[in-house]
């Protein structure tokens, strides 16, 4: 009777599954943060070590936050674009230096180019792993209240900038680029 | 392109899944083995097929310090679930926390079981209704 | 010009394996006995091309040939000569040729060992055997050719993967393909049944020693895996419930459940239905771990270079043959229902019950494995499933049948009597539960209530499988009746089953590991072992260089054994690898590794003492044991069987 259509039916619905499945990154681990506010931080700069980096300079205005470090493969292989960015200025670039290396960090931007209005350095991480940091780069999209609108993980091209981030921009400005926020929230 | 870079250093460096703390146990051994336990529990990002335990990677460590800073602090095991959850996502643990989206899973043993139980009654009850055929006289029994 | 010559003779295996695959399946359609026999010389001849190939690839490694990819990228002219052959299966394309190779190699087999077999039927398996092996050869051919070239030459290649220098893994792929890809035979058989549609009981008998043939080759290789794993990871686990170790253990669940759904069938002629689904399944797990290997749908340690468009072609074979057979199934399965009346207590009550337990395991594996996919899937989040849950939900199905084994062995057919089942095995149960309670108190002084209820369960399973054999053993005066090799196989196979029961029960609870900071000169203690510190020096390997420690282990004052870890740095791919050091032996084994440096001459160190760690692989390799002396069992090989095959009425309709 129907019981011996269970077994290719049951086939059936895995096999959809499989279908779907191969489309899909499973090491891809989305942000939990998406929607939330951006965790609070305070590090040191890493240009000027006396000098602090941290939410509140990133308040009130839609900007990036670049996770990044000299021993990181992807980070050098998107500087490039990010560099470009920095020039075209349509929003801030904040710069989180993940556990490296002072000096090598600095020459790294000083023969590769700054794209940073400034850079934090996470000598241990801890604030890397706030927000939730797996594996560099990252670059978060924050809102002017400091809300996560977007997190990309992998190097950013042309590509996703135009396809996920610009539209994200213009929502929350009206344009490209931000015109800079006077008082409101 | 980056993935496989990361997954071929994890597959290179598994034969050194020596994730040893070099900080000293915790000396109460009930909190030392709260916290052997989470960290066989955690799933390591980077190399995404060990736990925190073995993993060499640098977050593996990282998260590990993390954690014995907390239980040093007195935090409980289920607010170190919370803190990396609301950091990572339930991705990050390898026992799959209980709420809707996987009751199905923690229920599917149960749930199989009784179907199994259900068709094994089902089975003899018709075959109790059968009369007993001979063996096969080729066939030797045990007793 | 080899490796060209080994991608023609692909080519030409393919065109073979085209007929065998079409035309005898035909032939036994249309009755044409000139169809059918072509069946034989074209499996024939796909044996001899794919050997050719596979020669070819060996052979370009030998001699460095650089100028073929795969080679370039697998290998290394300073890698050792056997290592050199390892390679050839060390990734993606190559493992698939040894895929062919084995699956071939098992069409060979069957076309020597079917000749009892009606013409007919034999024409079937063959050309069952020989769609699957159609469906790897174009895969091979069209994604994943492992003779493609490398223009310009490399000048030296990659290395292989410095994980996979080491014997145990030389062994583990083909000891395992050689139990997954043959689990293709009893699918050939049940699928030719159910074309044939008819399914006697001497299929039964013909397809239990294929199965258990290729179960034997199963365990053992998983049992390979995982002790390669424990000496090579260094992390000192046997058992991760990664996704592709899953995998390989799913068609084992489903082989082992289908070798006594094979008894019975054998015995009574029923369960039919469940032996044919059986065996359907069990292959049918084994290309679903190949199509979880080598389509990058999960995250695996396992996981070749993954390739979504080689995955939706897997998914497609996968599709035609399990969903083939499947809906055959469907078709023609309600037609075997046979009578056969059992009793409650009575052993085929008691496989019955094997059956569905084995088919829970099997179900709560899979559904584990695969559901952070479906969750994803569905957009509803991204999960992790790891041991924490399969170790809890493999137990629910695995307890009780640990239990029921035992008294399974005992039941005689049709119906035994509660009470005889009770007076015999009373004993051993009684003694198996007092031992499992007491001597994990008296031995380690302490014992969680899982402890106690898993070592009394695997002496259970022991005592139940000796009882036989030693009773006739013990009455060997009063000339008893003899044991047959295969009654001495199902007594091995559950003494192998008691024996890992109790390994894994022990080391899980009593696993001591410890992890420290020493510099050369210090001494400490762990679970009763003093170690000494004594030296750190560095050694050149062949293709490596490396920093050894020498370790001093004393108890009671007494020299155990010195133990030297490494860590070594392979030259081309110059990543760290630890090699542990392991004291082995049957009570426990002694683990040792080398961490990192921490400055001022100190090193971080691993140590573990692992109990009984050795019977989890001892168990496994007892299980082999009896399925060897299961099938070598001479009923499977007597002209009586011959002669039943040809009483056997077939009927006229078919396909």
């Amino acid at each position: 009777m129907w019981r011996y259509l269970i077994p290719i039916g049951v086939f059936a619905v895995l096999a959809a599954f499989f279908v779907r499945g191969l489309s899909l990154n499973p090491r891809y681990v989305p942000s939990p943060l998406l929607g939330k506010p951006a965790p609070e931080f305070e590090l040191p700069r890493l240009k000027d070590p006396g000098q602090r980096l941290g939410s509140q300079d990133l308040n009130g205005q839609v900007a990036l936050l670049n996770v990044w470090a000299t021993w990181c493969v992807g980070c050098r292989q998107e500087h490039g674009f990010l560099v470009e960015l920095a020039e075209a200025n349509d929003v801030p670039i904040y710069g989180l230096n993940w556990k490296d290396d002072r000096a090598r960090a600095l020459g790294w931007l000083s023969s590769l180019g700054d794209p940073y209005v400034a850079s934090a350095f996470d000598e241990l991480g801890e604030v890397a792993i706030d927000w939730g940091v797996y594996g560099a780069p990252e670059t978060f999209l924050l809102a002017r209240d400091g809300t996560v609108l977007y997190k990309h993980i992998a190097p950013l091209t042309r590509e996703v900038w135009a396809a996920e981030f610009v539209p994200r921009i213009i929502e929350q400005c009206g344009g490209l680029p931000c015109p800079p926020a006077d008082g409101e929230g | 392109m980056r993935y496989s870079l990361m997954a071929l250093g994890c597959l290179l460096s598994l034969g050194t899944a020596l994730a040893i703390d070099p900080e000293p146990p915790f000396e109460d051994p009930a909190l030392e083995a709260t916290y052997q336990e989470l960290i066989n529990e955690v799933r390591c990002l980077v190399c995404q097929n060990q736990t925190i335990a073995d993993s060499n990677a640098p977050l593996a460590s990282d998260l590990r310090r993390e954690i014995r800073k907390m239980m040093g602090e007195g935090a409980s095991r289920a607010e170190v679930i919370d803190f990396l959850v609301a950091r990572y996502g339930d991705f990050v643990l390898y026992r799959p926390p209980f709420q809707p989206t996987t009751w199905a899973l923690w229920g599917a043993p149960v749930f199989l079981l009784a179907i199994g139980a259900v068709v094994f009654g089902r089975i003899l009850r018709v075959r109790l209704r059968q009369p007993l055929g001979e063996s096969d006289p080729l066939d030797e029994t045990t007793s | 010009m080899i490796p060209e010559l080994g991608q023609f003779a692909l080519i030409l295996a393919l065109g073979l394996t085209l007929i065998q695959a079409s035309v005898p399946l035909l032939g036994a359609a249309t009755q044409r006995e000139d169809w059918m026999a072509l069946a034989r010389p074209a499996a024939t001849g796909q044996f001899v091309f794919v050997a050719v190939a596979f020669l070819a690839l060996c052979h370009a490694f030998l001699n460095d040939d650089f100028s073929v990819r795969y080679v370039a990228m697998n290998s290394n002219t300073a890698l050792p000569t056997a290592y050199k052959i390892a390679a050839v299966w060390g990734a993606h394309e190559g493992s698939l040729l040894l895929w062919i190779l084995i699956l071939s190699t098992w069409t060979l087999a069957v076309t020597v060992g079917s000749r009892s077999l009606p013409e007919a039927f034999a024409a079937r398996v063959l050309g069952v055997l020989g769609i699957v092996s159609v469906g790897m050869l174009v895969f091979t051919l069209l994604t994943s050719n492992p003779f493609e070239r490398l223009f310009p030459a490399a000048a030296e290649g990659n290395d292989l993967n410095p994980l996979l220098q080491d014997p145990g893994l030389v062994m583990h792929p083909p000891i395992l393909y050689s139990g997954y890809v043959g689990l293709a035979v009893p699918f050939a058989f049940a699928v030719a049944a159910l074309l044939t549609g008819s399914l006697s009981s001497a299929w039964a008998r013909w397809a239990r020693p294929w199965t258990v043939a290729a179960w034997m080759f199963l365990t053992v290789g998983i049992a390979l895996g995982s002790w390669w794993a424990y000496y090579e990871l260094g992390w000192g686990g046997w058992w991760f419930w990664d996704p592709v170790e899953n995998a390989s253990f799913m068609p084992w669940l489903a082989g082992t459940a289908l070798i006594h759904s094979l008894a019975v069938t054998e015995r009574r002629g029923i369960f039919k239905s469940w032996t044919l689904l059986l065996a359907i399944a069990a292959f049918s797990l084994s290309l679903l771990g190949t199509f979880l290997v080598r389509s990058g749908i999960l995250v695996s340690v396992h996981a070749f270079a993954s390739d979504p468009a080689r995955g939706l072609f897997i998914l497609l074979l996968l599709s035609v043959i399990t969903g083939g057979s499947l809906i055959l199934y469907a078709v023609r399965a309600r037609h075997l229902t046979v009578e056969g009346g059992f009793r409650l207590i009575s052993r085929e009550s008691f496989l019955l019950m094997n059956n569905i337990l084995l088919v829970v395991a099997t179900a709560a594996v899979l559904f584990g494995t695969l559901y952070p996919l479906f969750l994803d899937a569905l957009g509803l989040g991204k999960i992790s499933v790891g041991p924490p849950y399969f170790n809890t939900v493999f137990l629910i199905p695995m307890l009780p049948l640990a239990v029921l084994i035992g008294v399974g062995m005992h039941s005689a057919w049709l119906r035994t009597s509660g009470e005889s089942l009770a007076r015999r095995l009373a004993l051993p149960a009684g003694v198996a539960l007092a031992l499992g309670i007491t001597i994990p108190w008296l031995v380690f002084g302490r014992a969680s209530a899982l402890t106690m209820i898993g070592v009394s369960a695997g002496l259970w399973v022991v005592g139940a499988a000796l009882l036989e054999p030693v009773k006739r053993v013990l009455r060997r005066g009063a000339a008893p009746m003899p044991l047959t090799r295969g009654q001495w196989g199902m007594s091995f196979a559950h003494l192998g089953v008691g024996v890992f029961i109790l390994g894994a029960t022990v080391t899980s609870s009593y696993n001591v590991e410890t992890d420290s900071s020493a510099s050369p000169g210090d001494r400490w203690e762990v679970d009763g072992y003093e170690l000494v510190f004594r030296d750190i020096r560095r050694i050149q390997g062949p293709n490596f260089e490396a920093t050894e420690g020498e370790f001093e282990v004393r108890r009671d004052g007494r020299l155990v054994t010195i133990l030297t870890p490494q860590k070594r740095v392979y030259r081309v791919q110059t990543s760290p690898m630890t090699e542990a050091a392991i004291d082995v032996g049957w009570g426990r084994d002694l683990f040792v590794a080398l961490g990192d440096p921490l400055g001022d001459g100190a090193w971080s160190l691993r140590v573990q003492v692992k109990p009984l760690i050795r019977f989890i692989w001892l168990g496994a390799l007892i299980m082999a044991f009896g399925g060897l002396l299961a099938i070598s069992d001479p009923r499977y090989r007597t002209k009586r069987a011959r002669q039943e095959a040809a009483l056997d009425p077939q009927p006229a309709e078919s396909v």
